[in-house]
């Protein structure tokens, strides 16, 4: 089959692979009717994200149709078109039970090489580098699906590849990092980077009762996606952020600031140039430019909501600036499989059709091209590949 | 991990080698004072050191690396030396009601399924005497016999292994409800001799193979066990070629395949394709 595979530093290829093949019996094959490519999958593409193997097959977001199911499967059978969470969850233990199925104690075979880095281990993810399991991913003719009778979900007729994908990854990681918002009547969230998860974190903070939400960028055609979500837009090119957001809210700041950026934040201030010398320098794994500003921008007893990856060691975290303030932190990969359920039905209902944030389809034949498009980020906002 | 040592100052040197010590001593504490000058000066220092020795049964050394030629002060039934060894404890809690993770650690012969070394566990049929099998250093087959000295059911299981064992060890493992639904704790003690005493247990350290850390390992696998049903595991899966493969391609004439990387495609080129 055809898999797009990982090679190094912006060297991914479209490689034929073995086909997979059933390992447990709690595992199920999908052939996969849609994929995408991922925020990020571009730390992977840039090389940030320690322990990928030359050959690794990509992608953690895609769907398709149950055509192999093991023994301990009893909800799927051939020909189920599901969506699938890009965490992988054993649904027994105490985490998984708890809804907290991105921390899943079970689904890491590799949990104590993640132990030795973060103390704990978190769930195992699809094609996501060897610390996080080492599964092989989506971006490929088929899948194996571990744990199949917890995490594939059933698309009914009436809602399309296309609107069904999302919901293995960026709506969820999107609402989540809204609900974590704990939105009340009239706050005013502001949310840096509006790149896939940050235009559903816009649309989200509205669904949950944000009375308005400011979109951070300085790409164009983002910041324009992002004000038909309803977002008012901020440049960042044109002004100091934390100023230009203490204008808009009226001397108040942002109730909420959601970091939809990341470990790769760009910026042009004093401290996004010391961090792109210190990470050359291998002396910092992170760059937290976008984090923060949004500590500084926040109002008193705010929250801070994190999204946006991080991997390791951050400088110059302005902890002094938090504790004065009294903010709060929320962040964590996304428990996917609490939020299927609900915003299927979102989706079903007709308030999200979460392809708006689609801007290229492309076969699986070009992801090579589509990893590069994506990268140089002129247009583009999200890539879908069809095997 | 803990590497257990004797006390200071219990004699640690058999008799045999303290009558040498005390010979080596004082031929080099005398040739020392003879030469004089800088080299005497040390000659007769180490000289003395070696007198130490003899003399009062205790070296340093010995009780750094945990070893000792003396006799043991203790009695035929204890399994490991006196005062040596390596001690792990560890713990883990299962999200399993305490019965089901008691009677499935019970019935020892389950063990062999979760502990990376072990091969094989049998159970005699009086249900405390059992056979183990194992796989060493260097993947050295070593084996032992064990009986449960005590066993309090639904709580504590002890056991020691019998005279002849290659790994002479001992130890227990506890069950405690974790409490508010949260499932059942489970603590091992485990004392043991490695092959090699304390040094070997050093060098294993080096290469990767430190006993908590297996130990740990293998009461993860417990818990993924009785928790998921299942092992996960990624053997078996699809990649794509890995480096020595590529190195091979080299040499042959590749699949043709789409390939795009940082040399073929600079951001201000059209994509250079390869059919």
């Amino acid at each position: 089959m055809k898999a797009i595979t990982w090679h190094g530093k912006k060297d991914v290829r479209v490689e034929n692979v073995p086909e997979p093949k059933m390992l447990n019996k709690r595992d199920a094959i999908l052939k996969i009717n849609l994929t995408a490519i991922c925020g990020s999958d571009l730390h992977l593409y840039h090389g940030v994200i320690p322990t990928m193997q030359v050959g690794d097959i990509l992608g953690h977001e895609f769907m398709g149709e149950v055509i192999e199911v093991g023994t301990d499967v009893p909800n799927l059978k051939r020909g189920d078109r599901v969506v699938v969470p890009f965490c992988i969850a054993c649904g027994n233990c105490f985490f998984c039970q708890n809804q907290l199925t991105s921390l899943c104690d079970n689904s890491n075979p590799n949990a104590s090489t993640a132990e030795k880095l973060y103390g704990y281990s978190s769930s195992g993810l699809f094609g996501y580098s060897h610390i996080f399991g080492g599964y092989a991913g989506g971006q490929a003719q088929y899948v194996r699906v571990p744990f199949a009778d917890v995490g594939p979900m059933k698309i009914p007729d009436s809602v399309s590849d296309e609107q069904a994908l999302f919901l293995t990854d960026i709506f969820p990681t999107g609402y989540m990092a809204a609900e974590n918002c704990n939105i009340h009547d009239g706050d005013i969230v502001a949310v840096w980077g509006c790149g896939p998860v940050g235009q559903f974190a816009i649309r989200s903070a509205l669904l949950l009762g944000a009375a308005r939400v400011i979109a951070i960028d300085n790409i164009p055609s983002r910041l324009e996606l992002a004000k038909k979500g309803g977002a008012e837009t901020l440049n960042y090119d044109e002004g100091d952020v934390v100023d230009k957001l203490r204008q808009l809210t009226a001397g108040r700041g942002p109730d909420s600031c959601i970091d939809a950026v990341g470990l790769e934040a760009h910026g042009t201030a004093v401290d996004a140039i010391y961090d792109y010398a210190k990470m050359a320098m291998k002396l910092e794994t992170d760059r937290p430019h976008a984090l923060r500003q949004a500590i500084q921008a926040c109002r008193k007893g705010g929250t801070i909501s994190v999204p946006g990856v991080y991997g390791g060691v951050v400088d110059k975290f302005p902890l002094g600036v938090a504790f004065a303030k009294g903010l709060t932190f929320h962040m964590g990969q996304t428990n996917v499989h609490k939020y299927l359920k609900p915003l299927l039905e979102r989706v079903e209902k007709g308030e999200i059709d979460p392809s708006f944030v689609i801007t290229h389809r492309m076969s699986l034949d070009q992801g090579a091209e589509g990893y590069a498009t994506f990268d140089a980020q002129d247009g583009c906002i999200k890539v879908v590949l069809r095997p | 991990m803990e590497i257990i040592r004797h006390k200071y100052n219990t004699p640690n040197v058999g008799k045999v080698e303290r009558g040498a010590s005390v010979m080596a001593g004082t031929l080099l504490t005398y040739l020392g004072i003879r030469q004089k000058g800088w080299s005497g000066a040390g000659m007769a220092l180490l000289g003395t050191a070696f007198l130490r020795r003899g003399i009062t049964g205790f070296c340093y050394s010995y009780q750094a690396l945990g070893f000792r030629t003396s006799a043991t002060p203790q009695n035929g039934n204890a399994t490991i030396p006196y005062e040596l060894g390596i001690r792990v404890d560890e713990a883990t809690t299962i999200n399993r009601p305490r019965s089901e993770v008691y009677a499935f650690w019970r019935n020892l012969e389950n063990l062999a399924e979760f502990m990376e070394h072990v091969e094989s566990v049998r159970m005699m049929p009086d249900l405390r005497k059992s056979h183990w099998v194992a796989k060493g250093p260097g993947n050295r087959r070593m084996e032992w016999d064990a009986e449960i000295i005590n066993e309090v059911a639904g709580i504590l299981i002890a056991w020691r292994s019998l005279p002849g064992s290659d790994v002479p060890n001992a130890g227990s493992v506890h069950f405690a409800d974790a409490g508010a639904g949260r499932g059942t704790e489970v603590r091992v003690e485990l004392q043991y001799n490695p092959p090699g005493g304390a040094i070997g247990a050093y060098v294993a350290k080096l290469f990767g193979g430190e006993p908590s850390t297996q130990i740990r390992n293998d009461l993860k696998r417990l818990k993924t066990r009785l928790e998921a049903g299942v092992v996960p595991t990624t053997e078996g899966q699809s990649a794509g070629s890995t480096r020595a493969e590529k190195d091979d391609e080299r040499h042959r004439v590749s699949e043709k395949v789409v390939t795009a990387s940082e040399e073929s495609f600079p951001a201000s080129d059209a994509p250079a394709y390869t059919h």
